[in-house]
């Protein structure tokens, strides 16, 4: 078999050694741990006084436009990751479009945060 | 792969978890011993010499208590979280080699053993994955237990969580970047023990022209980058969650943040990945930027099995001098507020780790290939 699959292999072991470890916390703890509901007991404790309403209250979440900004600071990592590996073959061109490709990026967040859109309004 | 190759992963993997499992305990004592210290406490001392078993007495009692399931909580997603939590975190600290690769010679065939999880070739992407990975255990627990100071907790955790993961991201670029044009590296490299590797040696490698004195010190990517470093290491912070960017569990404001409404070993699990990952981020600071384990092995004056144990003995040290840091942090800054945070985030980390990043391409460019149209 391959390295690569040797490799992945590893990993797929060790995920279900995780799992394993965590079931046999859980397991343990559940037989040795009493168990004796009350629905006072089984009441949410949120900060100790009786809940209000329900559990999931809407709330205003601010700061989603970061979840697109993330987007593209995510996506740029697929082109510039390549390149650092690369970046002795690709020499000084390489460089240079890399570094205008960056620009493009510290522009466009220059742009959002001039347009107030990371302030706490 | 034989029979024998079977077995020696299934060595590494146990002897990894081993690895994290042990120094878990002592981490959370330490920790609680310092934090006592630098307030001018005691600290845990009765269970144990100098209380050092404090940590087993906490969980062992966390085993005995009853469980409570909320009525109003989504059983399935309530039970999954703690799951979410702990596997990435055993899982990042799966491509960090803890110990140069050991040489054996089993019925004449040699075989090399690198004492690491696994050496995956795209490490670095793997490790950001699972760093990623970690959040979804936050966001769930905080909306599975249907109670609002959780949901809360959750909430900032997504937002907290992406805004730092882009800094930490640049960061690693800018290391990726630079070993992989540092001198004779031949080519780049994702996997952490090729970053290792090309940590080894002295910095004459790269720089003789500073004179005698690059001889002493060694070829760490903390020297060249160590904007890197400390944008990597406040990233950090924040990615586990630490004090001062803690949060997702600022008990003052959100009672006990995400993890309000577990009780018993649910909670010891969200405890343990607390500080697996705490651990694991030191271990990936000291291996990508501290040289890993590289570190002089005193070969002529140790016995073999003590001077092959001294690259473990390096990374230790050096991970724990930034599990230090972690802690003396938490011990010395108050908690941010939650703007102030994403204005760190986003208006100063990310802009200068871009900016550092442009900074390292420039100067390695014109290093390695001098300026252009010249």
């Amino acid at each position: 078999m391959s390295q690569y699959f040797q490799e992945y292999i590893t990993v797929g072991a060790f995920a279900a050694v995780g799992v394993l470890l965590v079931l046999a916390i859980l397991g343990v703890a559940s037989v040795i741990r009493p168990s004796n509901p009350t629905p006072a007991k089984k009441l949410t404790y949120e900060c100790g006084v009786d809940p209000v309403g329900s559990g999931w209250s809407q709330t205003y979440v601010r700061y989603y436009i970061f979840g697109l900004l993330f987007v593209i600071f995510d996506v740029e990592a697929v082109f510039i990751f390549p390149w650092a590996i690369h970046a002795e073959a690709l020499g000084i061109g390489g460089v240079i479009a890399i570094v205008l490709f960056m620009l493009t990026l510290v522009e466009g967040l220059v742009y959002a945060i001039k347009k107030g859109v990371l302030a706490w309004e | 792969m034989d029979l024998i190759d079977f077995g020696l992963i299934v060595l590494r993997v146990v002897a990894t978890f081993a690895l994290l499992l042990i120094v878990t305990p002592l981490n959370i004592w330490a920790e609680r011993k310092l934090l006592a210290d630098m307030q001018n406490r005691v600290g845990p001392d009765r269970a144990g010499p100098w209380g050092l078993l404090q940590s087993f007495a906490d969980a062992i009692k966390l085993f005995f208590k009853e469980q409570v399931l909320p009525t109003k909580a989504e059983k399935w997603m309530f039970l999954l979280a703690p799951v979410f939590a702990v596997v990435p975190a055993f899982l990042l600290f799966m491509v960090v080699p803890w110990g140069a690769p050991l040489t054996f010679t089993i019925d004449g065939v040699e075989r090399v053993v690198p004492l690491q999880g696994t050496d995956l070739n795209v490490g670095v992407l793997f490790v950001l994955a699972m760093s990623s990975m970690a959040v979804y255990a936050v966001v769930l627990a905080g909306w599975s237990s249907g109670s609002k100071y959780p949901l809360l907790g959750g909430v900032r955790a997504t937002a907290q969580a992406i805004s730092y993961e882009a800094a930490l991201g640049l960061a690693i670029v800018a290391v990726v970047l630079y070993s992989s044009t540092a001198g004779d590296s031949g080519g780049g490299t994702l996997s952490l023990a090729g970053i290792v590797e090309r940590q080894s040696g002295t910095l004459e490698a790269v720089l003789p022209q500073f004179g005698a004195i690059t001889q002493f010190i060694p070829r760490w990517n903390l020297i060249p980058q160590f904007v890197a470093f400390v944008i990597f290491v406040i990233a950090a912070i924040a990615e586990t969650n630490r004090a001062p960017f803690d949060l997702v569990e600022a008990e003052q404001e959100l009672v006990g943040g995400f993890h309000t409404e577990y009780s018993g070993s649910k909670f010891l699990l969200f405890f343990l990945a607390e500080y697996v990952n705490i651990f694991s981020m030191s271990a990936l600071a000291a291996t990508l930027f501290l040289g890993g384990w590289n570190g002089p092995t005193f070969d002529s004056i140790l016995p073999g099995f003590l001077s092959a144990a001294m690259p473990t003995v390096w990374l230790l040290i050096k991970t724990y001098v930034i599990v230090f840091v972690f802690i003396w942090v938490r011990a010395t800054l108050p908690r941010m507020r939650y703007d102030q945070l994403m204005t760190l985030g986003w208006k100063r980390l990310i802009p200068g780790a871009l900016g550092w990043l442009i900074v390292s391409a420039l100067v390695i460019g014109i290093r390695r290939f001098g300026l252009p149209f010249v």
